[in-house]
């Protein structure tokens, strides 16, 4: 992921850096369709969605981030960090929104779709 | 298009199913309604006998959380009793005022238990046996002990005697017939099942009966039967029979017979209403059992959804008895008859009894008691009409040795078997639904497929089919659990296991625990983390470091989350002891950070709710200025130590209990535990700080102080036991110490004191604490294990550790300006 996705509809915002997120850990961020939650795995790869439980809209950047997936706080479903989709039992009951992100040189990409 | 609207009345087992199998067809259909008469959502009606026998709580046995019915977009009406059906308007309207229009209207209003017209039956302490309230009313009888009768010998009613006898009364069944369950049992079967009961507690008088209910002050004292005798009760249980319940059917015109009167397509005489469940009546026949329900539901959501060729053509029964260690199983002409032939076999070493009856070279029924693993089997064989002429001589020895010996691998019967065909009954989960969950979602465990599916997941009696399932799937990476219950998904572990490992082989962090007990995942999930992180600080205190990210949000932030993602902060008050300056420095927190709530608590302690994260560490700042620390009323640990005012004021009082608590408080702040502790000192035995619900509890007398562990009153409530009695404050002090340091060392994680107690026995408790060595050896190491924890998290935060935690990532996100 060294070159940022070259769409004119998306606009790139740096955001940090990716050692700004705790490992098997999140930090949330405010944008434009509410807070956005930033997640980094054991093994450092990093996820963004939108910080609400497809269930009952827990911020999912309070869970513990186990593998490349989060348990939500409030009701613990488990959510893939990937596509933000529902898992386990609960699989095909909805999903949280992926936002697009993307790593240059450490650095954070947010990637804001202009509709 | 626009939805049409579906409004079911009966928000049991009946109605849910019926919704979920629509959905199921077609999610989009419907804009579904549901009443409900009781207060609370779906659950699992025929599980309520090991909740009352203590071996499940509600929440294990709830099918449809609140969740579902959001997600679906369900109307519920909760306690909600609908009074009328307005068939020329096609409307109904509830006792309450709502009302509800509907396009296809669903029955599905259960069935009454019937209440003996006995004289006495109105007094207090009569109960019948349908519904959690009942369950609740006998447990609360339970609790005071003495004597229950019930009426009725049936499988209701011998369930319920059974749950009376577990919670400690002495339980007598009273049966009109001389065989116990004499509409699945023959009188051998019936004889083996009154003996079992003899040996757990539950008396039986048969060919009996009842006269009149005695009583005394409006409240039941006795069963007296027709013959004379009394027999004395402070609770009776009438569990004679059902009736269905068609009176909203009878008033607004429907033919009603014994239940609603439904054709095939389940439908009753108005062809936009239709029936399910114990209300409907099919054929003649009103069933009281489950399986009939899960096919009618099926049926009726074809009907609803456009299937046309779709029927019910009625239902053939199997029963089995939920009293654990006594294993009953029932199906079809049992008793035989004309025509049919018997074969039979019994181990009286084992207490085994099977029969199973034959018609024409076909099974026609079995009855099987102490081994009824072949139950499902014989049932498969009696509904398929499978002619069994050439297995008769090994059938009663069961699958296993029948396929054997004719050469078949036992698991082929298994795989022969379609995929529409049920395993779980009580779920209704059949084998495809299984092997697909299997195959899909890599399914290698009894448990996965619990969690996945619901299968076996209530009353466990198909378990060895979906074990055979997993073998047949799976085929050699399948190996069945044996032994205690795995910490989860991650490991074949279980609790004692890892714990005694951390200690024995010195494993030190989460990886090396992973490491050594071969974890199957890389870095476990949100189950077994927060698990190991805290067996490794209870095993090595001072020495582990904390891994925040393994510790559940509420633990890992020191403040308790909220469904609206805020959070709530409760502060210390030591013993339940606050002064004006504690209250202004609370009351200035709530102004300053507009806080929307301010609660005080069962423990005695003041709840700021409503505060957002970012500000959390700004709060507890002004709180440590005031001198206040965290009341850690979010912490598997110590929670509060709740007081009475003692010989400070009270005229009563025989001890200091004020003083005690606080010092225990002092002492105790801080510790981590497997679940979450509460203790009270009461100081006298008025005890007005309700110290006997509580995990840990004191109570002052004259000579001293008693002790009592093992209270709880939250999702199960229960008083507690006396663990000892201690003549000085000091010993008391040295004693609760060394109880919660054992807890500390021996609960698994998430049981709390008084599932540990049950667990490992009261006495095995008393026995470490009364001996003074090891007495003071726990003390010893929780005084150690105290001073790493006695350290305020809130004053850390407020200086600065963690920041990250409560700042958010600081950018905006935000368009640059074209």
């Amino acid at each position: 992921m060294n070159a940022l996705v070259k769409d004119p509809q998306i606009t790139w915002i740096d955001v940090g850096a990716d050692t700004d997120i705790p490992r098997r850990g999140a930090r949330r961020l405010k944008g434009p369709q509410g807070e956005i939650a930033i997640f980094r795995t054991g093994d450092g790869q990093v996820f963004a969605l939108l910080d609400a439980c497809p269930h009952k809209g827990g911020p999912l950047s309070q869970g513990i981030v186990h593998g490349a997936s989060v348990t939500c706080p409030l009701h613990g479903r488990v959510i893939d960090l990937a596509t933000g989709e529902s898992m386990g039992a609960d699989a095909g009951k909805g999903c949280a929104p992926v936002v697009p992100l993307e790593v240059r040189e450490g650095r954070l990409f947010i990637g804001l779709v202009r509709t | 298009m626009t939805k049409q609207r579906l409004v079911v009345i009966g928000n049991g087992m009946a109605g849910c199913r019926a919704v979920e199998e629509v959905l199921k067809r077609d999610p989009d259909r419907y804009e579904i309604t549901i009443f409900g008469t009781e207060p609370r959502v779906n659950y699992d009606r025929i599980m309520l006998s090991p909740v009352l026998a203590g071996e499940k709580a509600f929440a294990d046995i709830v099918l449809n959380d609140e969740a579902w019915y959001r997600d679906h977009a369900i109307t519920l009406h909760t306690g909600c009793a609908v009074a009328e059906i307005d068939r020329e308007a096609w409307l109904v309207r509830a006792s309450n005022g709502t009302q509800a229009a509907y396009d296809r209207l669903i029955l599905a209003t259960g069935s009454d238990p019937v209440r003996l017209p006995l004289p006495g039956a109105d007094l207090a302490g009569v109960v019948t046996f349908r519904d959690l309230d009942d369950v609740e009313a006998m447990v609360a009888a339970a609790d005071a002990g003495g004597e229950a009768v019930v009426i009725g010998g049936g499988l209701l009613g011998l369930e319920a005697a059974y749950g009376l006898a577990r919670r400690g009364m002495r339980a007598t069944v009273v049966h009109l017939m001389d065989v116990l369950m004499e509409r699945q049992l023959d009188e051998s079967a019936g004889f083996l099942l009154r003996s079992a009961l003899t040996d757990r507690g539950v008396e039986t008088v048969l060919g009996a009966q009842s006269e009149a209910i005695l009583g005394e002050n409006g409240k039941v004292t006795g069963l007296q039967l027709k013959d004379g005798r009394i027999i004395p009760c402070s609770l009776l249980v009438m569990a004679v029979g059902i009736r269905p319940n068609t009176s909203l059917a009878a008033n607004c015109g429907l033919n009603v017979g014994r239940g609603v009167v439904v054709d095939d397509q389940m439908r009753t005489s108005d062809p936009a209403v239709f029936a399910i469940g114990e209300c409907a009546e099919h054929r003649g026949v009103a069933y009281g059992l489950v399986a009939p329900i899960w096919e009618m539901c099926r049926t009726l959501a074809d009907v609803l959804t456009g299937v046309d060729d779709c029927a019910y053509g009625g239902s053939v029964l199997q029963t089995r008895l939920k009293v654990s260690g006594v294993d009953v199983f029932s199906a079809g002409r049992f008793s035989g008859g004309e025509g049919c032939e018997d074969v039979v076999f019994r181990d009286a070493g084992r207490g085994v009894y099977k029969r199973v009856v034959l018609e024409q070279g076909r099974v026609a029924g079995a009855v099987l008691f102490g081994d009824v693993i072949d139950g499902g089997w014989y049932f498969d064989l009696m509904k398929s009409q499978t002619d069994v002429s050439d297995l008769r001589e090994t059938l009663i020895f069961g699958q296993a040795v029948t396929e054997a010996l004719r050469g078949v691998d036992p698991k082929s019967a298994v795989a022969a078997m379609a995929d529409y065909q049920e395993i779980c009954g009580c779920n209704g989960v059949c084998k495809g639904a299984i092997t697909t969950a299997i195959a899909d979602l890599g399914l290698a465990t009894l448990e996965d497929v619990r969690a996945h599916t619901k299968a076996s997941a209530s009353c466990g009696s198909c378990t060895p089919l979906v074990e055979k399932l997993l073998a047949v799937t799976l085929g050699d990476a399948f190996q069945v659990q044996t032994g205690p219950k795995p910490v989860c998904g991650c490991t074949h572990h279980g609790h004692e296991v890892v714990r005694k490992r951390i200690v024995s082989e010195g494993l030190k962090s989460i990886p090396a625990v992973m490491q050594a007990l071969e974890w199957a995942t890389p870095e476990g999930c949100a189950s077994c983390r927060p698990a190991l992180n805290y067996y490794l600080i209870c095993a090595w205190p001072g020495d582990y470091q904390d891994d925040k990210q393994s510790r559940f949000v509420n633990e890992r932030v020191h403040a308790n989350i909220q469904k609206d993602g805020t959070y709530s902060v409760v502060p210390r008050m030591w013993g339940g002891m606050t002064s004006p300056q504690e209250l202004r420095a609370i009351a200035d927190a709530a102004d300053k950070f507009a806080i929307p709530a301010v609660k005080v608590t069962g423990g005695q302690r003041i709840d700021l709710l409503g505060v957002k994260k970012d500000d959390l560490p700004a709060v507890w700042a002004d709180l440590n200025a005031a001198g206040m620390v965290s009341g850690h009323a979010y912490a598997k640990g110590l929670r509060t130590v709740k007081t009475c005012v003692g010989t400070d004021w009270c005229r009563f009082g025989t001890q200091d209990s004020t003083g005690l608590g606080v010092r225990l408080e002092k002492l105790m702040w801080g510790s981590w535990a497997p679940a979450k502790v509460k203790l009270a000192v009461s100081g006298c035995p008025r005890n007005c700080a309700e110290a006997t619900c509580k995990d840990i509890g004191v109570v002052c007398v004259d000579s001293g102080f008693e002790i009592h562990i093992g209270g709880a009153a939250g999702l199960h409530i229960q008083g507690t036991q006396l663990l000892t009695k201690v003549a000085s404050e000091d010993e008391a002090v040295w004693t609760i110490c060394a109880i919660t340091q054992l807890y500390r060392e021996e609960g698994w994680y998430l049981e709390r004191i008084y599932k540990w107690m049950a667990r490992v026995g009261l006495e095995t408790i008393r026995a470490q604490v009364e001996d003074l060595e090891t007495r003071k050896a726990l003390y010893d190491r929780f005084a150690y294990s105290q001073r790493f924890s006695r350290t305020d998290p809130w004053a850390e935060r407020v200086a600065g550790r963690h920041a990250d935690e409560f700042n958010p990532l600081s950018r905006r996100l935000e368009f640059e300006p074209a």
